[in-house]
């Protein structure tokens, strides 16, 4: 029996006690069946990150962004647009310092594909109160597919730091029910 | 600059003269980065706690950036390079090799991260730890992480050569002690850390320079072969200093060679591909990739840490009783010396790093789950009690032995500091749970103000984030008290402390 700090002498390769053994034969089991539910969530689960990915310029997506608005815009909030989109079309969110663009207003239980993407420098999508979160890159085209499960304004929290007017950069989404005041 | 051997009255070690100096420069210096580290964690932690709001938004940032640089990187490497040292020359009875190039290594870490700091406290750094492209700090920034980075790698070859040497001028016989084969697979990891280090940083401040682009997405990922494989040099070192405190508080055994080494392997081969758990929700990887990475592999390095969840403990309690504490089952641990505070260190490190750190973060790392934690205070949560309540505890445990042993001061204030691990580690309990609890309500971290006063809309959160905050904050203060006792206790033994009576 020598301590971490003692030199083992000889060939230290020997068997290891039987408890020491069971205990690793468990932990690998473990982690077998932890690594298991990851492809069997992805499969299974009901929310996944992986969506869309695109690169795409800043600018190209900015107008892109932009022409969504001038088909769809509705009303205005805080000189924000306000954008009703068509149910099930592809929707637009552009990040940029310390703005979300435009607000969306969408319909429930309808599924929509949303592109995220960032003008400037790295911002991070956070859906508040339901807390659902992802990364938003300039360059990057994020197309996730999205549907909407409860009605009600929801806030869109930057969680990613973005410059000195951060924590002031806050977005807004509105869900409605189908067929509701359009 | 050949120096001489002295021998330890208490190990009978035969300890180089330069690896005593050495291994002092950088405890110091680790101290030093501490406690600035430690003021700005407070001012952070005050502001975020709502009810106070200490300091305004730009403070804010840079005091986080700050933080997180001195914590993180400069106080964290510092510490590590002592223990390279430590763990080479001392354990192994040598000489440093090259001590010219050891003390080259050390100045060119002092000024990195001397150039890091005066651009952080100028307020031409405010883009936090992680310093994400394209948001641009100044190029003297980037600049002294590189210089860092290469000091860090002069010490980490050095620390090879001196293994290499002790082989050849046979200074030990058999195998390297097992803290030593720890200190290595750190090391191992640390070169790989470190290469990602440079692979982006010069690159970036070549962009800061405008002399090339870098892709914000290429960026991260990188940049997290640096950030998150810097947190694995902890693991494996804070894993061999669990052992090395085992053996100098309680004469702990090794229960087999074999099972802990390969578990040591299995951190080298697999530990690093954790830095994909940044890149969970990002659009530039696909679900497979995904997977694979965020597994480590099946959970290898999982297993690694499991084993050694076994090992220590089992080998505290072989230890106690081959020392005669053999009644019933829990003798040993009744009798155990929890008035050491290395060894109440020990265990509390081991504890909260396992139990909270442990799973936290392998239940993030799942693409499901990072969905609902990503950026959320779930992640500072995590990391607290991993990198603070497991590593940063593990070597507060260990200065209480390398003061008598390196310094050859006796501990001041010993009371106090019997009773330090176990005020740090209460703090840092509540504070990195309440933190990941106010993360669940989806409270974004690295924010200045959840009020969001002055922002075009209001935020409606769970009303219970308050109370969650309130019992952040006072975790992070009881924590705070901890951290200050832990550096009076030391300044004090190694400048104005009493020597060992053996040498007086």
């Amino acid at each position: 029996m020598h301590t971490g700090v003692e030199s083992p002498q000889g060939v230290w390769w020997k068997p290891a006690h039987r408890a020491e053994r069971r205990w690793v034969v468990i932990a690998f089991v473990w982690c077998m069946v932890l690594f298991a539910m990851m492809p069997i969530w992805h499969l299974k689960g009901g929310q996944n990150p992986s969506g869309i990915r695109a690169k795409v310029e800043p600018t190209a997506f900015m107008a892109r962004v932009q022409e969504f608005i001038n088909a769809y815009q509705v009303g205005e909030e805080a000189g924000i647009p306000i954008v009703a989109p068509p149910p099930g079309s592809d929707i637009y969110l552009l990040a940029m310092q310390y703005q979300w663009r435009p607000i969306l207003r969408l319909q429930k239980d309808v599924e929509y594909t949303l592109h995220l993407s960032s003008l400037d420098v790295n911002h991070g999508f956070s859906v508040s109160p339901i807390n659902v979160n992802f990364q938003v890159i300039p360059g990057y085209d994020y197309g996730l597919r999205v549907t909407p499960t409860a009605v009600g304004d929801f806030r869109i929290i930057c969680n990613e730091f973005c410059g000195i007017g951060h924590h002031l950069m806050l977005g807004k989404v509105i869900v409605e029910e189908q067929g509701g005041a359009q | 600059m050949n120096g001489t051997f002295r021998t330890c009255p208490t190990t009978g070690l035969r300890v180089h003269s330069q690896a005593d100096a050495l291994i002092k420069a950088n405890a110091v210096v680790a101290t030093v980065t501490l406690l600035i580290g430690g003021i700005a964690a407070l001012l952070v932690l005050l502001t975020r706690w709502q009810a106070v709001h200490l300091l305004g938004d730009q403070m804010f940032y840079r005091m986080l950036t700050v933080h997180g640089m001195n914590m993180l990187i400069f106080f964290i490497l510092f510490f590590e390079m002592a223990v390279l040292y430590f763990a080479s020359a001392v354990l192994l009875n040598s000489r440093v090799a090259t001590p010219k190039l050891a003390w080259l290594g050390f100045v060119l870490m002092v000024v990195g991260a001397a150039l890091v700091e005066w651009m952080m406290f100028a307020g031409k750094a405010d883009v936090l730890f992680t310093s994400y492209v394209p948001l641009k700090a100044d190029p003297l920034f980037y600049l002294g992480i590189i210089l860092f980075a290469v000091g860090a790698i002069f010490v980490v070859s050095i620390f090879f050569a001196t293994l290499v040497i002790a082989k050849r001028e046979k200074t030990y016989t058999g195998s390297v002690p097992l803290v030593t084969f720890g200190a290595a697979t750190a090391a191992i990891i640390a070169v790989i850390t470190l290469g990602h280090g440079a692979g982006i940083y010069i690159p970036t401040f070549l962009w800061s320079l405008d002399l090339m682009n870098v892709d914000p997405q290429v960026y991260r990922l990188v940049w997290w072969g640096l950030g998150h494989a810097s947190q694995q040099i902890n693991v494996a070192a804070m894993v061999s200093i669990w052992y090395l405190l085992g053996a100098l508080t309680i004469g702990s055994v090794v229960l087999n060679e074999k099972v802990s080494r390969s578990a040591f392997a299995l951190y080298v081969l697999f530990i690093s591909m954790a830095s994909a758990h940044h890149l969970l929700v990002d659009p530039g990887f696909g679900p497979t990739w995904k997977v694979w990475n965020t597994s480590y592999a099946m959970y290898l390095a999982v297993l690694a840490s499991m084993i050694h969840g076994f090992t220590v403990p089992a080998g505290l309690e072989v230890g106690q009783r081959l020392r005669g504490y053999t009644k019933g089952l829990f003798e040993w641990l009744k009798r155990a010396p929890w008035g050491d505070p290395g060894f109440s260190a020990l265990v509390l490190s081991v504890i909260i790093f396992g139990f909270i750190g442990g799973i936290t973060g392998v239940t993030f790392g799942t693409e499901q789950i990072n969905i609902i934690a990503h950026n959320t205070l779930r992640i500072p949560g995590h990391f607290h009690a991993t990198v603070v309540g497991g590593t940063a505890l593990a070597f507060m445990g260990v200065t209480y032995y390398v003061l008598p042993l390196i310094f050859r001061k006796q501990v001041a204030f010993w009371p106090l500091a019997k009773i330090q691990p176990y005020i740090f580690a209460v703090g840092m309990l509540i504070f990195s749970t309440a933190m990941t609890f106010a993360g669940t309500f989806g409270v974004p971290r690295r924010h200045y103000d959840i009020t969001f006063a002055g922002a075009p809309f209001d935020v409606q959160f769970n009303p219970s984030v308050d109370l969650v905050m309130t019992i952040m904050a006072i975790g992070g203060l009881i924590a705070a008290v901890g951290g200050a006792i832990y550096i009076l206790v030391t300044v004090w033994s190694v400048f104005l402390g009493r020597p060992m009576p053996q040498e007086a």
